[in-house]
């Protein structure tokens, strides 16, 4: 081996070493950012060494679209990170987890014809092409779904059949173009490239917008798979410890999400929600009665008095860009002697965890944001909630109706409290699609309106109070 | 049946890698508080942008006259790269928000 060589599996170690340490720290709030810069810092070095160190003879035109790729990809990459909204980050992971799975596809696609065609490296470009496109076009709809374009869940008939044997026939195919002899022609290639982009389409597009972090949680370990399929044919190890790593700790993390809604992924990606079983569940309670609303000015009295509000954020609240004026909201009410407190569901959110960076980014008191358990218990002594933009996990459905489709989902338990306030814009099904007895319960007032517009106007009764 | 023996023997060293990394894995997201899985996953999808480096390898290793390979090869590299960067930059600035906690 020569010096160069040696000295890349020196890189590659290094990489491996701080993809192990970098996840470590971020399971860390102390340690999680050091976390992130020490992966970033050995996929530097994994890059770098993997671009110099070679002893190839490499025409000059090759070594500058390299470097040309790298140098845009970069430009773009870090501005798109750095502009975009937090409220839009959930999207973004998505699509920056497509372009992995794409880079994966692509390279097996450039390798199939240079390769000899010996059952472990087919085995490895075949699954790389196939799990990469997959995660493409899956993290695609994904990304579609959550920024609105594709709010629906589409859902042909027979979905769950089609897709299985869709599944099923493209690992067929990918078993006949390793054993069949003349069955690895380049078309067949471009065949199981077209079925793996159309199944990855047609498993995101029927799952509820809910459901969408869990997908794209799986979505990731996928392109993990897929890294790891690259480093198997080349025998890197740096893709290899990526790629496994990112690979079984993905899976690990989407079922402690399923968890966190009290789900099996099989429901997840077969079963339905905001579907059919919704419909049934909207039928059951849409003449469930009527609702009262409350206006800005009433309310801001009834908290004033109050002596402890509990606030529920969700995604409506975050999608309004309102976590500045609730913190406004709770530093007004605090002065006044009100006890106040954030109660955050673990799928608050798009996204576990979301809803603590949005109000993070606001500057609320770490201290006041409560999980569910910590402030289940306190509802029943609380005055007024404020529920602002959430809908299911408050839903009391999800306890009492076992025909509803989140039955089971732990919810908080915000029907405890004196007065329930929801802050909504319309009566619209929230985003799962079902039906919220809530408000219909004649402690629960309405607060219709934009969250931004209707909380700035509710700041401002509090000022002139 | 033999050949997939002889195969799997031949690349045991690999095996047992993927095997601990597969282990290594789970235990590093083992007790993650639910705060953190949304920064974590982010995390997650910026290291597995180290399939980039498959696709420099897949450059570095074609014919001059490869034009083809040169287009796929370029888009692979540019897709990587924001996989990777965007990545990184992404969760860097999710970490940020828990920075002035103490």
């Amino acid at each position: 081996m020569s010096l160069n060589l040696s000295l890349l599996e020196i890189c590659y170690l290094i990489a491996s070493v701080t993809f192990v340490i970098g996840l470590k720290f971020m399971g860390n709030p102390k340690t999680a950012r050091r976390g992130n810069l020490i992966g970033a810092f050995g996929m530097t070095v994994a890059i770098i060494g993997t671009v110099v160190l070679h002893d190839q003879k490499v025409p000059p035109i090759i070594y500058g679209l390299i470097v040309l790729a790298i140098f845009i990809g970069t430009i773009i990459g870090w501005l798109t990170a750095k502009k975009v909204a937090m409220t839009k980050m959930p999207e973004l992971v998505s699509l920056f987890n497509g372009m992995g799975g794409a880079c994966a596809a692509l390279i097996s696609l450039i390798e199939y014809p240079h390769m000899q065609h010996e059952t472990g490296s087919m085995v490895a470009v075949l699954a790389g092409l196939v799990i990469g496109s997959v995660s493409f076009s899956g993290s695609m709809i994904a990304f579609l779904k959550l920024n609105g374009t594709l709010n629906k869940a589409l859902r042909i008939p027979a979905y769950n059949i089609i897709n299985t044997l869709i599944m099923a026939g493209l690992f067929i195919w990918v078993v006949l173009m390793i054993i069949m002899p003349g069955f690895d022609s380049a078309l067949n290639l471009y065949l199981l490239l077209f079925f793996a982009l159309m199944y990855g389409v047609l498993f995101v597009i029927p799952i509820g917008g809910a459901d969408m972090p869990v997908v794209i949680s799986l979505l990731n370990s996928f392109t993990g798979l897929a890294a790891a399929f690259g480093g198997f044919l080349y025998g890197n190890k740096a893709m290899l410890t990526g790629g496994i790593l990112v690979g079984s700790a993905g899976t690990l993390l989407t079922l402690v999400m399923c968890k966190a809604m009290n789900r099996p992924l099989s429901n997840v990606i077969f079963g339905a929600f905001g579907g059919s079983g919704a419909d049934t569940g909207s039928g059951a309670e849409g003449a469930g009665g009527s609702v009262k609303d409350i206006s800005t000015t009433d309310l801001a009295v009834l908290m004033n008095y109050s002596k402890k509000v509990i606030i529920v954020p969700g995604y409506g609240l975050a999608v309004a860009q309102a976590q500045h004026v609730i913190h406004e909201i709770e530093l007004l009410l605090e002065s006044r002697g009100v006890d106040v407190k954030y109660a955050i569901h673990p799928v608050a959110g798009r996204m576990p965890g979301h809803m603590n960076v949005l109000l993070a980014e606001s500057s609320v008191d770490y201290d006041k944001l409560l999980e569910m358990e910590e402030i289940n218990p306190e509802f029943s002594s609380t005055d007024v909630v404020l529920v602002v933009g959430a809908n299911d996990v408050v839903n009391p459905a999800a306890k009492t109706d076992p025909s509803s489709p989140i039955y089971g989902m732990p919810i908080l338990e915000v029907n405890q409290a004196a007065h329930i306030i929801v802050n909504k814009r319309s009566m619209n099904a929230g985003y799962a699609g079902i039906d919220n007895p809530l408000f219909y319960d004649p402690k629960t007032s309405m607060l219709f309106g934009d969250a931004k517009t209707v909380l700035t106007a509710l700041a401002n009764e509090l000022k002139a109070l | 049946m033999e050949q997939v023996f002889y195969y799997l023997s031949d690349h045991m060293d690999m095996i047992y890698f993927i095997v601990l990394s597969v282990f290594v894995g789970v235990e590093v997201i083992g007790n993650v508080p639910t705060v953190l899985h949304t920064p974590l996953m982010s995390g997650a999808n910026a290291i597995h942008g180290v399939v980039i480096v498959g696709a420099i390898y897949v450059m570095l290793h074609l014919h001059e006259d490869d034009f083809m390979g040169m287009i796929l090869g370029f888009l692979a590299v540019l897709l990587g790269t924001l996989n990777v960067v965007g990545g990184f930059v992404v969760t860097d600035r999710m970490l940020e928000m828990f920075k002035k906690k103490n």
